[in-house]
């Protein structure tokens, strides 16, 4: 049985649907991010599993039981869950301790159990020598690292994070990254993690739905959803791509100034008249000459370049014209502008967008 | 985790359960409540009013002969008339008052600042009708102070000033009205950045220039507002034109629609006689609410651009000068007199020691037989309106800010709607409505506290929704999703975040109630009465000595208060604009 089961979940604001049609499966101990552009729909469907807002239609069950449905929810307090704030919502009239301690006083332990529980869980945030101090006196990070304690320390049934990190600086978000998956995987508590940075949830997730206006475009790995892009939307918006839009005649995918031979792509019988690829920058090859691999070869000029240090960033306009494709190059590979190259693509590695689903 | 098996029931209930669930949410229940005691509180009141201005006097159907009565007469007109020119006359003198102290404080490094601030607040807390009397003590004609100190100086047989003229009362009002220009004004321009200065003076303006023609322009909206708040005060003030216009022969609205209560009582008269002052009020809330929005070329943004102060040189002194005297006008001069009072046999034989007394205050706390009662009284059912207001305004701008219900925003606006009725209208509609059986509530405190409430819920609202805008809704949801009810959220993380807001929306509801008078005046009874109106008959009987004394102690109460607050919630919060 699914730990977390959303069925069909939507949620109207008015005339505006903020999401629709959202079924999603979570199993237990299991990292799902909901990643998107803002307005997608992500935190409201957050807010709707948290029970903060109730589903105008479709309901949410957890172990099978229904938590939410459009007739009614059960409230936020009764869920087990927690949760983590964009805000990070310490209290500023409670110490570090106090802020850690309040869920398990509701829960009426034992004050040496409290304790207990309070010292275990700020050790492991790394926070056992600020407990006295108010949450004033404590950096961002700290205050993050709070957040995350007094989530985790009434050991919720699922935990939910609402775009926890966005409030950081730079380093410390790369940090905080691997450390919320090196606490995921001490205590294995199903997760939902909202975020519109498609590396957080790229760190931190086993699976990764990307959301756009209200509706679900791909549930995936971020292996799969990076290389298997389903739909345009989720490839332009993991990471950047090339779009090549064509059309199959004759054994061949004529595109805007080249052409391709379309029995060297693997799921060739998949293909339909109109073809859209999506083609990552670092998934074509840039060469001086023609080489002899089973791939696709184009001619074509380099009519830009920029030098990122780790790569080289060239845009590569294919030989007859036609709009330029953007290649990743490695930083040794250096082409003049005007240079003649070619441009080698692995159709193993090219996505095929059917645009129809 | 046994302990977390109180929790598992409800998670574990019937989909058929929930909607029973839902329909349990107690907001419900409460905004019902909440919704009768408004519109017992702010719509009956003013809809029995209304209603009144159109009946017979017996009860015999409806009639427009009211309106007929109430403004055929020539003197009932010249009074609406008296009413419109004072509260032009007093917005324009606080405005000269109140905008070169806000320009000082706020944009150039004029010295004694935080002495302004004080003075400023001085004259904010000071009962209107004690300044008045004040007043009365320095420029009476020939008994006056400041006229027997021009006898004394030139030889004059006669007085050069006068308080008991149309120019006086404009004075008298204007100098306890001006701190509304003065917060709305400073708070304007300290959010001006001096960038939009400096780009004037790159262009070639000079610095009088610049402060003349885009400086004070941008804080116009902020100007305007206070003018409008001044002269919708002015025009509803009952306690000075009472005091320093009735002997005048001024007569204005407000002490037109008192003589319709003396004998022979024409309270459907009345009404009517009140329905020019209403809609003159609610329509010019009405125009500075739309002109306050509509400035969008206001660069009021509170952010970008640093704020340099103007180096005024010598002239810096001529500004605190100008400070002083405003001041002088408003607190220490009426002040002064009015100590000299309270501690003198008979005020006008001057300072010395044989006329130096304690009998004044001997006699209002303890001979008098209603004065030490009403000292009471008043800070009893400011308290009690304090209080009730303060829970009232919470609850409603919580379900507000949470949206909790339908229709929230009507609530909110039922809130702030006895913004536009002036306290004597109020105290009438109040009046009517409830002192008579079936309610039956006159003579009872009850009737008092009920009516500040109204009066002052929209300074409780404002204040309380400012508070729970500032609150961050995680902060509750926080408490709520580890497994706090909405009644712990609110009890143990909302109520003490929101401590120092709600302290401060108290006192500010608390200090007003205290004073109040043109509402208190037809409502209290021999066995409710209230400081104001004992101040007021005191006035009345020419009591000057014990009215200083009375007034003291309201003073040094206020006074106490204040400072008690500076220290709880810090400074600021009373001259702030909300």
């Amino acid at each position: 049985m699914a730990k977390l089961q959303l069925s069909g979940l939507g949620k109207r604001f008015g005339e505006v649907a903020a999401v629709s049609g959202v079924d999603l499966s979570l199993a237990a101990g299991e990292f799902v991010s909901l990643l998107g552009p803002s307005g997608c729909g992500k935190t409201t469907t957050l807010r709707m599993i948290a029970g903060f807002i109730l589903p105008s239609e479709g309901s949410i069950a957890m172990d099978g039981a229904a938590l939410s449905t459009a007739a009614g929810a059960v409230p936020p307090e009764k869920r087990r869950m927690s949760m983590i704030f964009q805000s990070y919502a310490i209290w500023p009239n409670m110490t570090v301790a106090e802020n850690v301690a309040f869920g398990l006083k509701l829960r009426k332990l034992s004050r040496g159990e409290i304790a207990a529980k309070v010292e275990r869980i700020l050790g492991i945030v790394q926070l056992d020598r600020l407990k006295d101090r108010y949450p004033a006196e404590l950096s961002g990070g700290q205050q993050q690292r709070v957040a995350l304690a007094r989530a985790m320390v009434i050991e919720p049934e699922v935990l939910l994070l609402d775009e926890p990190l966005s409030n950081l600086d730079a380093n410390l978000r790369e940090e905080m990254r691997f450390e919320i998956r090196r606490l995921h995987d001490a205590f294995r508590i199903t997760t939902v993690y909202v975020t519109h940075d498609q590396a957080e949830a790229m760190v931190t997730s086993d699976r990764i739905v990307v959301m756009n206006q209200g509706r679900i475009e791909q549930v995936a790995d971020p292996f799969a959803l990076y290389n298997r892009p389903r739909t345009r939307f989720v490839a332009g918006f993991i990471g950047r791509t090339n779009f090549l839009e064509g059309t199959l005649a004759g054994g061949e995918i004529g595109f805007a100034g080249f052409a391709l031979r379309a029995d060297r792509f693997p799921e060739f019988a998949k293909l339909g008249r109109r073809v859209l690829f999506s083609v990552r920058p670092q998934s074509i090859g840039l060469r001086r000459a023609l080489g002899n691999g089973g791939g696709w070869w184009v001619e074509g000029r380099v009519v830009k370049r920029a030098y990122l240090g780790e790569y080289w960033d060239y845009l590569v306009a294919p030989g007859a014209g036609g709009p330029p494709l953007r290649v990743a190059a490695p930083p040794g590979d250096i082409f003049e502008i005007e240079d003649k190259v070619w441009l080698e693509i692995d159709p193993q590695r090219v996505a095929h967008i059917n645009e129809a689903s | 985790m046994t302990d977390l098996l109180p929790l598992r029931a409800p998670a574990r209930a019937d989909a058929a359960l929930l909607p029973l669930l839902r329909r349990f949410e107690p907001a419900m229940l409460l905004w019902l409540a909440l919704i009768a005691l408004l519109l017992f509180l702010v719509v009956t009141p003013l809809f029995i009013l209304v209603r009144q201005s159109f009946e017979a006097p017996e009860g015999a159907g409806y009639t427009l002969a009211n309106y007929v009565t109430a403004f055929a007469d020539r003197l009932h007109l010249r009074a609406l008339g008296n009413s419109l020119l004072l509260g032009a006359g007093v917005a324009l003198l606080a405005a000269i008052f109140a905008v070169p102290m806000a320009w000082a404080v706020a944009r150039t490094d004029m010295p004694g600042k935080n002495l302004t601030r004080l003075l400023v607040l001085g004259a904010f807390v000071t009962p209107p009708y004690l300044g008045a009397i004040g007043w009365i003590l320095l420029a009476g004609p020939n008994a006056g102070w400041l006229n027997k100190l021009w006898m004394a100086v030139t030889g004059a047989k006669a007085g050069i000033v006068n308080i008991f003229t149309f120019p006086g009362l404009i004075l008298a009002i204007a100098a306890y009205s001006y701190p509304y220009i003065f917060v709305f004004t400073s708070a304007a321009l300290e959010l001006v950045s001096s960038e939009m200065e400096d780009a004037a003076h790159i262009l070639g303006a000079g610095g009088w220039r610049t402060t003349l023609k885009v400086t004070l322009p941008l804080v116009w909206p902020a100007i305007l507002g206070g003018l409008i708040i001044t002269f919708l005060e002015a025009i509803a003030l009952f306690g000075t034109p009472a005091i320093i216009g009735l002997p005048a022969h001024i007569n204005v609205v407000t002490t037109q629609l008192w003589q319709f209560f003396e004998f022979p009582v024409q309270a459907e008269v009345a009404a009517a006689y009140a329905m020019p002052l209403l809609a003159v009020t609610a329509l010019l809330f009405w125009v500075q609410r739309k002109s306050l929005g509509r400035k969008g070329y206001v660069s009021l943004t509170g952010k970008g651009g640093e704020r340099r102060l103007i180096q005024l040189g010598a002239w810096r002194w001529a500004l605190l000068g100008y400070t002083l005297i405003v001041g002088g006008i408003s607190v220490l001069l009426p002040f002064a007199v009015l100590l000299q009072a309270a501690f003198s046999r008979a005020w006008g034989r001057g300072m010395s020691l044989a006329n130096l007394t304690l009998r004044n205050f001997e006699y209002v706390l303890f001979v008098h037989n209603t004065a030490g009662q009403s000292i009471v009284h008043s800070f009893v059912y400011a308290a009690a309106t304090a209080s009730l207001a303060i829970l009232l305004a919470l609850a409603i701008a919580y379900i507000v800010s949470r949206r909790l219900v339908p229709m929230a925003r009507a609530l909110a606006f039922l809130c702030v709607a006895p913004f536009v009725i002036p306290g004597i209208v109020l105290a009438i509609g109040f009046y009517s409505a409830y002192a008579a059986p079936p309610v039956a509530l006159y003579g009872t405190a009850a009737l008092i506290i009920l009516a500040f409430t109204t009066r002052f819920l929209p300074i409780a609202y404002t204040s309380c929704e400012a508070a729970m805008r500032s609150l961050n809704p995680e902060m509750e949801d926080a408490a709520r999703i580890v497994g706090g009810g909405r009644f712990i959220a609110l009890s143990r993380i909302v109520m003490p975040l929101l401590r120092k807001s709600i302290i401060a929306a108290w006192i500010l509801v608390f200090i007003p109630a205290t004073r109040e008078l043109s509402a208190a005046i037809f409502l209290t009874a021999p066995n409710t009465q209230v400081m104001s109106v004992v101040l007021f008959d005191l006035s009345s009987e020419g009591n000057f000595e014990y009215l200083a004394a009375l007034g003291g102690v309201l003073l040094v109460a206020t006074v106490i208060l204040v400072a008690v607050s500076f220290r709880l919630v810090g400074r600021d919060f009373m001259l702030r604009r909300s």
